[in-house]
């Protein structure tokens, strides 16, 4: 191998890696720019900081979930419906009962292994485009979940809120569950064979199939662990909310966005390259963007048009450099 | 005869089955099914009212299958239908002499989503899912800025005309609805577009290899551009009628992206592009209504439409990849 193309290679993975840090201290930065100059200094403060990113909880576990799909070249288009669904399904099963609430886990996380395990199915062995076939699904769920009901039902005992609102240690629980989900799915990507196979069942799907990998139990696999992330952002947000309503899913774009922020971690589209602390990073910018929003008061419709704008300057940002052609 | 031509024959036959599109058996059996149901079916109104319900439908799938033969999808169609009906309503403040121009202003704007979409999936590289997935919310976040949330006034006639006015004492078939007529026209002009120039052509050669395609001179990014161009315009054209046919709401576009998504891919269309055809995707649309009209009439609730169709849009990719597996070569 000749020292060019080792350069050349060590390049691009450096921008991949680097670009989120440098976006994530630039959206920093602007951030600290509008609360001095808007003299609103009170949001600086640690605890606020934290409220930030609490907010996005629901998020960055569905991107978490995301990654894993989206490093085996797949795509989870289901989240969002799955998290309505998770949602509704807790608080109907718990039924404001602290004695239910290991069952309605249990149900849950049932519910997330059986749509996470349909779609891998369709994917791998029907052989169907994983956008399609996740579209499909968010079709099915989404019909079930309105056929069943049409507003917020059931609700959470005042225990389950402790997902949400606990605190121990001095942190918000829900914070500490999500730097345990990151670091465990850093240390399953990084250092077993299974997270190695998605490496290289992203990177390439036949090579990895010649090399004796058995590429359909990796990709089932990821979308398990895709519908079990979203199904337990579900579960956050009824403990959140106190209840679960079919629209939760839907009204937070977690599809789309949890799309974004992967990318925006440097998670390529095409698989194969990437991780979660990219993704955290990508949680950590849309937190900061958000509370800009709300900071500048910009009003609700305006920041869905702007939302837009701004996934698709970030994916364009990345996708940009590729000499793939797009389709 | 000897067995070889026999042979000959057998793989005559083989190869000649498949150019009757199935979807076309589907779609009489479902009429006969409804005929069942319903005899007042085979009366003129019964089948124009069906085909006036159905003309949105098949004229945005008939602009779909062309961002899906060049290889992309169109997910912004339905908030483009939004965009459309809450624009006109806000922009026409019930002054019918303003129909025209108005019209000519949503044309005019399709063109510019059109354009956005083609652009920022060719020049930025953005896969055509994401970059319109962004557009749509973009764009129902403007739908939903400019009506201030609840849509204010309604649609003159003069505007909803095309959407539900009919043709009336018509020898034979008596009615002949108005958005009929658009529907022919559409059809027949991107019908011609797709399967008999040499635009067409390209568009399917771009979707099938775009490297290919580029090698041999294909402009990419105008054939690219002109494809998601031409979805933009007929989702307005849809617009128009559905703002005449069900009047303004803020959801009037919900879920017709992938109605029109799955009338293509009910149609034979290949996903990811290189073949599809706009006739057969019109099946796939009258198809796809007469399921929901057989739906209704058994009285099944709205959300098992959703159900349905999403169990439609997977098994029919997953019947065309076991065809493709198990084609003759």
């Amino acid at each position: 191998m000749s020292d060019a193309m080792l350069a050349t290679r060590r390049s691009r993975i450096r921008f991949e890696t680097i670009a989120p840090a440098v976006i994530l201290l630039g959206a920093v930065a602007i951030y600290i720019g509008v609360v001095i100059a808007s003299g609103q200094a009170r949001y600086l403060s640690l605890e606020n900081l934290v409220g930030v990113f609490n907010r996005s909880i629901a998020l960055a576990i569905t991107a978490i979930g995301q990654t894993f799909v989206i490093l085996v070249a797949s795509i989870d288009l289901s989240v969002a419906a799955l998290i309505s669904a998770s949602a509704v399904l807790a608080s109907v099963v718990m039924g404001g009962e602290p004695a239910m609430i290991v069952p309605a886990i249990a149900a849950v996380l049932v519910l997330g292994a059986i749509v996470g395990l349909a779609n891998g199915l369709v994917v791998t062995k029907l052989e169907v485009n994983p956008l399609i076939a996740t579209l499909g699904m968010a079709l099915i769920i989404q019909g079930c979940l309105s056929a069943f009901v049409s507003n917020f039902a059931g609700s959470v005992p005042k225990d389950f809120q402790f997902f949400a609102y606990g605190i121990a240690f001095g942190l918000p629980v829900s914070l500490i569950f999500i730097g345990l989900l990151a670091l465990l799915s850093w240390f399953v990507l990084r250092f077993t064979r299974f997270g190695a196979n998605i490496y290289s069942v992203g990177g390439n799907r036949e090579a990895a199939r010649f090399a004796g990998i058995k590429t359909a139990r990796v990709v089932i696999a990821a979308h398990v662990i895709s519908s079990l992330c979203a199904a337990t952002a579900g579960l956050y947000l009824a403990s959140r909310l106190g209840s679960g309503a079919p629209w939760i899913g839907r009204d937070g774009m977690y599809d789309l966005e949890s799309i974004a922020v992967v990318v925006i971690g440097g998670t390529v589209l095409a698989g194969g390259r990437g991780g979660i602390w990219g993704t955290i990073a990508g949680v950590l910018i849309f937190a900061l963007i958000d509370s800009l929003f709300n900071i500048v008061g910009v009003d609700a419709f305006a920041k869905q048009v702007l939302r837009g704008v701004i996934i698709i300057a970030a994916v364009g940002f990345y996708a940009v450099r590729s000499q793939r052609m797009a389709a | 005869m000897s067995s070889e031509t026999q042979d000959l024959n057998a793989v005559r036959a083989r190869r000649r089955l498949p150019r009757i599109n199935p979807i076309w058996f589907v779609l009489a059996a479902l009429i006969v099914a409804i005929i069942v149901y319903n005899p007042n079916f085979v009366q003129p109104v019964g089948y124009m009212n069906f085909l006036k319900r159905a003309a949105p439908l098949a004229i945005l799938a008939a602009g779909q299958i062309y961002v899906i033969v060049s290889g992309g999808f169109d997910l912004s169609v339905g908030s483009t239908i939004t965009l459309t009906v809450i624009g006109s309503s806000m922009l026409l403040n019930n002054n019918p002499d303003a129909t025209w121009w108005v019209i000519l202003l949503m044309y005019a704007m399709g063109l510019a989503i059109g354009l956005t979409n083609g652009l920022v999936v060719s020049i930025l590289k953005v896969p055509s899912l994401i970059a319109t997935l962004g557009m749509m919310i973009t764009l129902s976040g403007l739908a939903l800025m400019w009506s201030g949330g609840a849509p204010r006034g309604y649609l003159p006639e003069s505007f909803r005309y095309f959407g539900r006015a009919n043709i009336t004492d018509l020898p034979l078939i008596n009615i002949l609805p108005i958005s009929l007529i658009v529907l022919a026209v559409v059809v027949c002009l991107l019908w011609w577009l797709m399967h008999r120039t040499n635009y067409g052509r390209l568009v399917h050669a771009v979707g099938d290899n775009p490297r290919a395609a580029v090698l041999a001179g294909v402009p990419l990014m105008r054939v690219r551009v002109s494809a998601f161009v031409i979805s933009s315009l007929t989702a307005v054209t849809a617009g128009i009628l559905l703002g005449g046919f069900a009047g303004v709401s803020t959801d009037v576009g919900r879920g017709f992206e992938l109605q029109a998504i799955t009338a293509a891919v009910l149609g034979g269309a290949q996903l990811l592009g290189g073949r599809g055809s706009v006739s057969a995707t019109i099946a796939g649309a009258l198809t796809l209504t007469a399921i929901f009209t057989l739906l209704n009439f058994v009285g099944l609730p709205q959300p098992v439409r959703e159900v349905v169709q999403g169990l439609i849009l997977i098994s029919a990719v997953a019947y065309a990849m076991y065809r493709r597996r198990h084609a003759v070569h």
